[in-house]
């Protein structure tokens, strides 16, 4: 093995001696016995080195967890089998390179392919695929450059681990501040056993001069399945931050629960793109990830602003609803959002809008795309509070439908409290026509690309909020997702 | 170029073509004109391969080939163009993103070089400003609120950059005033070729006027009934469908 290697393994066991402290459990082991109990969630906490507050924190939500754990929410449009929490298991230490596959050969000939479709460099389909490979050396050498441009600026950008560490104060004030441990049952869950996530604040006045990425960050790779990320924008800053990967990511854990909170003050703007491409299980919906997700943004500050952009296209099962709280007079919440579901998959997604502040303002447009056995639903709530004068909301729900079997739903919510609001609601379900199709067809484009070709017009106002190098992965992606629903 | 021998085309079981003989030649124009349900726009779509529509019975050979064989992208690449009756909006899809994609999947079939972006509005700038055709309007996503006649030019401006070597025009006149007709028309003339053949399908002889075919004939209750010159055209113009083929239905309203 080379030294690089080397040098990570001694690292990881020089943190490991940090551990001299009597739990219960063995702190020198790399995974845990499924099940999940406070020994674990101790465990946990141990291993990361948190101080003591972190860990009642965890504890509280352990125990509240444990009170509500057989009320799994079943409002959602969804199907599942029952979740056997206990049979999971909760930490696992990074793989080891011999752990890990040795090359590209040993990779799934069908993963290669479509990286191969989506055009990414063979260093990077390495890196995505999980080979132990010197190429992370280079990753490394470039996050560390990376870094360092971003420190002058006085941007914290970081893993939330590191964060804990490091810049303790700022994790205690924001950890929790827009989704509390009591929240729902899986944001609970995860404030039980988060692993890791990203950190990032962004000082006052500061344009974060590029896109953060997940990619650039260097433990990014086994962040796990209770990803937890917290991004603080101060007053008058801005910063873009790209989340997930067009690439289809596997994953041994079929459960998924991250969290994300985003804090804007006065004036300050955050966007927020996610590309989600996990797993979606096989043509029969065997095997793919159940992905429960909390994301809110609270918009604290007079002006702040908080945009929500995704691209929905992998798992088995998606439960997502990235929110607005539009405290802030003044302040803008949008959400813009592109949902695939192919053969078996099943998307519950949607946003909420809070209008608390005055003048405040939120736009939704929604793109569902169902197509084989899928089913679909577009779940939003606009609410607008007393306070909340000349509140607008405009929201678009369009649904395409690929096929005769697959769904698409629309359950969309407005509660108004305040006469002067000013709301507006669109929906729309269509389907490819025949004459669309043939149209193309006649024109030399087989069937296939006219499918992408007219998905991605559906697309478009989606598409086009999405960083520049990002849509153009993206709109090969919808191409690829719906790959073989026609014909 | 093509021959279509005894075809007979059925739709959801009613036979709609019943024994269909034509044969046209590299470098002719030919014009099909027959009253309304004569089996028009059946003719039309069979040839470009739609879904829905039975052959029963017949041939077509294209260029030496079984066209029926063939399915509706490979007859477009092989050089066989539709312009629709009706061209279909296609909401969000850029008239230019729609045609570049069309174009170059035409040129990779044949082996050309495939147009970059740059390329291709340089190729598209020439040919739409002989069609009237502003930047403004193959901005605009597919079809999505063009006038009749914007649709038509469009029509035209596709089969100006696709180059078929076949091309069938299905009632391409009809919604158009006058001004929008003698535009559409030029951009048909000009591209009348040695090597390339067109099927002008009408109602009515006042497109011949401006696009003069070499052969027209009548089809009626599914067949070709009376082939001619360009004179036919003006015949049936003077006596109606019912004075050339007795008891056709719909010859009074097309006279």
């Amino acid at each position: 093995m080379t030294s690089t290697s080397e040098t990570a393994r001694t690292v990881e066991a020089l943190g490991e001696e940090g551990y001299k402290y009597g739990f219960v459990t063995d702190i020198e082991a790399d995974s845990l016995p499924p099940g999940l109990s406070e020994d674990i969630v101790r465990f946990i906490s141990a291993k990361k080195e948190e101080p003591e507050w972190l860990l009642e924190w965890r504890l509280k939500a352990y125990h509240r967890w444990m009170k509500s754990a057989e009320d799994t929410p079943t409002w959602a449009h969804l199907t599942y089998p029952e979740i056997d929490y206990q049979a999971a298991s909760y930490y696992s230490a990074p793989l080891r390179d011999e752990d890990r596959p040795q090359s590209l050969d040993d990779i799934d000939p069908e993963l290669l392919a479509t990286y191969e479709k989506l055009g990414i460099p063979l260093q990077e389909q390495e890196m995505l695929a999980g080979v132990a490979v010197d190429a992370v050396f280079d990753s490394v050498s470039v996050a560390t450059t990376f870094k360092s441009k971003l420190y002058e600026l006085g941007i914290i950008f970081c893993s939330l681990s590191e964060a804990v560490k490091e810049h303790p104060e700022l994790v205690k004030k924001y950890l929790g501040s827009v989704v509390p441990y009591a929240d729902n049952y899986f944001a609970t869950l995860n404030s039980a056993v988060f692993t890791d996530g990203s950190f990032v604040y962004i000082p006052k006045g500061v344009r974060c001069p590029m896109e953060l990425s997940t990619y650039f960050r260097i433990n990014a790779a086994n962040t796990g399945q209770f990803e937890r990320t917290i991004i603080i924008a101060d007053e008058g800053s801005y910063v873009s931050y790209l989340e997930g990967c067009t690439a289809p990511m596997r994953d041994e854990n079929q459960l998924h629960a991250a969290v994300v909170e985003l804090i804007a003050f006065d004036d300050a703007e955050i966007k927020y793109s996610t590309v989600q491409n996990w797993y979606p299980g096989d043509k029969d919906g065997k095997g793919g990830i159940f992905n429960f997700v909390t994301k809110r943004g609270a918009c604290r500050g007079r002006n702040s602003k908080i945009s929500w952009t995704q691209v929905e296209t992998g798992s088995a099962i998606t439960w997502k609803y990235p929110s607005c709280i539009l405290q802030g007079d003044g302040s803008v919440g949008e959400f813009y959002s592109i949902a695939i579901t192919n053969n078996c998959q099943q998307a519950d997604t949607g946003t909420k809008m809070i209008h608390i502040g005055k003048n405040t303002k939120s736009r939704i447009i929604s793109k569902g795309i169902s197509a084989g056995r899928a089913e679909q639903t577009y779940r939003g709530l606009v609410r607008v509070q007393a306070g909340a004068e000349n509140a607008r909301n405009h929201t678009q729900c369009d649904s395409l439908l690929i096929g005769e079997q697959c769904g698409a739903h629309t359950v969309p919510y407005v509660e108004c409290r305040n006469a002067s609001a000013r709301l507006e609601h669109e929906a729309t379900t269509s389907k490819i026509s025949e004459d669309q199709l043939f149209y193309c067809r006649q024109r030399g484009i087989n069937e296939e690309d006219a499918v992408a070709l007219i998905v991605n017009g559906f697309c478009r106002e989606v598409l086009q909020e999405l960083p520049m190098e990002f849509a153009v992965e993206a709109q090969k992606l919808v191409a690829i997702s719906l790959e073989g629903s026609v014909g | 170029m093509l021959e279509v021998e005894g075809l007979c085309v059925s739709v959801a079981g009613k036979e709609i073509l019943k024994g269909l003989d034509l044969s046209v030649e590299a470098g002719t124009v030919h014009a099909i004109m027959g009253p309304n349900g004569s089996g028009k726009s059946t003719l039309a779509y069979v040839l470009a391969g739609r879904d829905g529509y039975d052959v029963t019975a017949g041939s077509v050979t294209y260029r030496g080939q079984d066209l029926l064989a063939l399915k509706p992208e490979m007859r477009a690449r092989e050089g066989v163009f539709l312009a629709f009756q009706y061209p279909v909006e296609i909401p969000g899809v850029g008239s230019a993103t729609f045609l570049k994609t069309a174009v170059n999947a035409v040129r990779k079939h044949r082996g050309e070089k495939e147009y970059d972006a740059m390329e291709f509005l340089k190729v598209v700038r020439e040919k739409r400003e002989a069609l009237n055709i502003s930047k403004e309007m193959i901005r605009r996503p597919l079809n999505v609120g063009f006038s009749g006649g914007e649709k038509k030019r469009n029509e035209v401006l596709q089969m100006a950059l696709i180059e078929p070597t076949l091309a069938i025009l299905d009632e391409t006149d009809s919604g158009l005033d006058i001004d929008a007709l003698k535009i559409v028309a030029d951009g048909v003339n000009a591209l009348r070729a040695p090597e390339r053949a067109m099927i002008i399908i009408t109602h009515y002889q006042r497109l011949l006027d401006y696009i003069v075919p070499d052969h027209v004939h009548v089809l009626a209750q599914g067949r070709i009934v009376r082939s001619g010159g360009k004179e036919l055209a003006l015949e049936l113009e003077e006596n109606g469908y019912g004075g050339i083929v007795p008891g056709v239905p719909g010859a009074e309203a097309a006279a």
